[in-house]
């Protein structure tokens, strides 16, 4: 009885402690944010260049009227963000699969696979969209002396800017799903193999659901960069792009303020899928 | 006598210059339950997944159903389709549900519909005690009862044979039972089996016929209570000197 009582004591005056050390956290964050970012805000408006910036970033009148435009102008990077992503998640799997094959049939394509990767992944991607945007027109460009034979090269800047940027990023992607498949223990191929399966099918049902599984946060790692970069393609002159239209919006009212709202617009996408990498990765370790 | 089921003839295999197995002759006929021991890195492992055709083998020939299986012109997949095989580890399929770790087999190498296949493998899950745990992810299930769905993943498609590597040593002690008496109920149905094992107490009661590995070689096989009570070969006598002293046969 008497020991009960003691433990019950106990009990409570442990959950007391607990209580009161949590209450102290949560103050002293309070505080320390305050301090810090009220100190920020201040040093910020306080300084003599303040007046001058936030008239030509932060002016709400501009904002105003070039927010609808970039926002309209956004919806062309959305759909070729969409586009690229499924076509650097094709080429990527078919490179770490040819890459990771053994068959000797395999040696051409496994090499063309290996260079292909080394200088894409080499290349900065605002080069390769230079070089492939002005590049592959030239090659399609017919002169005096005679139609190209490459011809049927697409010339459309928007489609080079895509293709440019499914070569870059189909490098990067190749490398995390060879990483994927890697991972994978071999004994699941193993079982694959003793259930009946084919090479082909053990690949198919058993160590290539595992592998893309494997690497989803890595994969949504390059997507975040993948959908920024997609403001690289206006370099080539893709109209209608919003980066570009923020860019001649600023040029024209010597104001920068539109491209605050490209640069919001892009947060707006990167920054929810950064919070759904996070929350993956954080159930991955639980 | 009855038909021999597999027949390893003069089974020879390396990793690098490292041999493991030289020479290994074995018959395992129709109905009998042929357990493999011997120590750690014997080799056991090796002579079930080349009978598998999980390994290539240097030299020899292995036999299933009279048939040589070790020909580059035969069909690895084919033999496969005829054997079922148990791992040590499991190695059930953690992106598939209990259910379709069974059917994948049957489905994708048996060619069966999808309807006739889980309904053959909920009549096998039940069989051995897992019915109602269809739908879960494998990782859900302890290691016993992982083990039975291999178990049961491996036996499902009627293999000629069974081949099972050392199932219960993966397993805390409590649920080393369960995994015994699915194979005990295989037994009993006749199928034929190797199982590589260190169970001496099991193998003296399942098996027809025990084969002590020791460098390379099949040192002694014969009857159970021959090979585990009478020891004649000096290192057979040593190994199980050895594990009785360590309170495990
Ligand atoms: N893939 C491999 N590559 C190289 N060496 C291997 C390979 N597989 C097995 N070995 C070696 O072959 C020997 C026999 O291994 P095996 O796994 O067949 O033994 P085991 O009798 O099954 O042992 P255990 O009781 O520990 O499972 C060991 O020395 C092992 O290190
Ligand atoms: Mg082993």
């Amino acid at each position: 009885m008497e020991a009960n009582a003691a433990k019950a004591d106990r009990r409570a005056e442990r959950a007391a402690v607990r209580r009161r050390r949590d209450r102290r956290g949560v103050a002293i964050a309070a505080l320390s944010t305050v301090v810090v970012i009220g100190g920020l805000t201040a040093l910020v408006l306080t300084s003599s260049g303040w007046p001058a910036v936030r008239e030509t970033f932060f002016n709400a009148t501009v904002f105003k009227e070039s927010f609808p435009d970039v926002a309209k102008a956004f919806w062309l990077d959305i759909r070729v963000f969409m586009i690229v992503e499924v076509a650097v998640l094709a080429l990527g799997l078919i490179v770490a699969l040819i890459r990771t094959s053994v068959s000797p049939a395999m040696f051409p394509v496994r090499l063309l696979a290996v260079v292909y990767a080394d200088i894409f992944r080499g290349i900065p991607t605002i080069l390769l969209v230079y070089l492939v945007g002005f590049g592959v027109p030239a090659l399609a460009n017919s002169t005096a002396e005679g139609s190209s034979s490459l011809s049927w090269l697409p010339t459309e800047p928007v489609v080079l800017g895509a293709i440019a940027l499914t070569l870059s990023y189909g490098a990067y992607v190749s490398e995390v799903y060879r990483a994927g498949l890697r991972s994978v223990h071999p004994g699941q191929r193993d079982a694959a193999l003793a259930v009946g399966l084919t090479e082909r099918q053990a690949m198919r049902h058993v160590v290539i659901p595992q592998a893309v599984r494997n690497v989803g946060p890595p994969l949504l790692n390059d997507f975040i960069s993948l959908q920024k970069d997609v403001a690289l393609i206006s370099i080539i002159g893709v109209t209608g792009e919003a980066f570009q239209v923020a860019q001649i919006q600023a040029s024209s009212d010597f104001n920068y303020t539109p491209l605050l709202c490209a640069a919001l617009l892009y947060m707006a996408v990167t920054i929810p899928l950064a919070r759904m990498l996070d929350r993956w990765d954080r159930g991955r370790v639980r | 006598m009855s038909a021999p089921v597999i027949e390893f003839e003069g089974v020879t295999k390396a990793f690098g210059d490292r041999e493991v197995l030289n020479g290994i002759d074995l018959v395992v006929e129709e109905h009998q339950a042929v357990a493999l021991i011997g120590a750690s890195g014997s080799g056991k492992s090796t002579l079930l997944r080349c009978a598998d055709l999980l390994l290539d083998i240097d030299d020899g020939d292995i036999y299933l159903d009279g048939e040589v299986i070790t020909d580059p012109a035969v069909s690895a997949v084919d033999v496969r389709r005829r054997l079922g095989f148990v791992f040590q580890a499991y190695n059930l399929f953690p992106h598939l549900n209990v259910i379709d770790n069974v059917t994948l087999g049957m489905r994708r190498a048996g060619g069966m519909s999808r309807a006739e296949a889980e309904d053959s493998a909920r009549r096998m899950l039940a069989r051995f005690g897992l019915e109602g745990r269809e739908n879960e992810s494998s990782s859900n299930l302890s290691g016993g009862q992982q083990q039975r769905v291999a178990i049961a993943r491996a036996f499902a498609a009627r293999p000629r044979a069974m081949l099972l590597d050392e199932v219960t040593s993966a397993l805390d002690p409590e649920l080393v039972g369960e995994v015994l008496r699915a194979v005990r109920d295989l037994k009993e149905e006749g199928v034929t089996m190797l199982i590589a094992t260190h169970e001496m107490g099991f193998a003296r009661e399942v098996a027809d016929k025990v084969g002590f590995l020791h460098g390379g070689r099949l040192a002694e096989v014969g009857p159970p209570e021959q090979v585990l009570e009478d020891p004649q070969d000096p290192n057979t006598q040593k190994f199980l000197r050895r594990l009785l002293e360590a309170g495990r046969a």
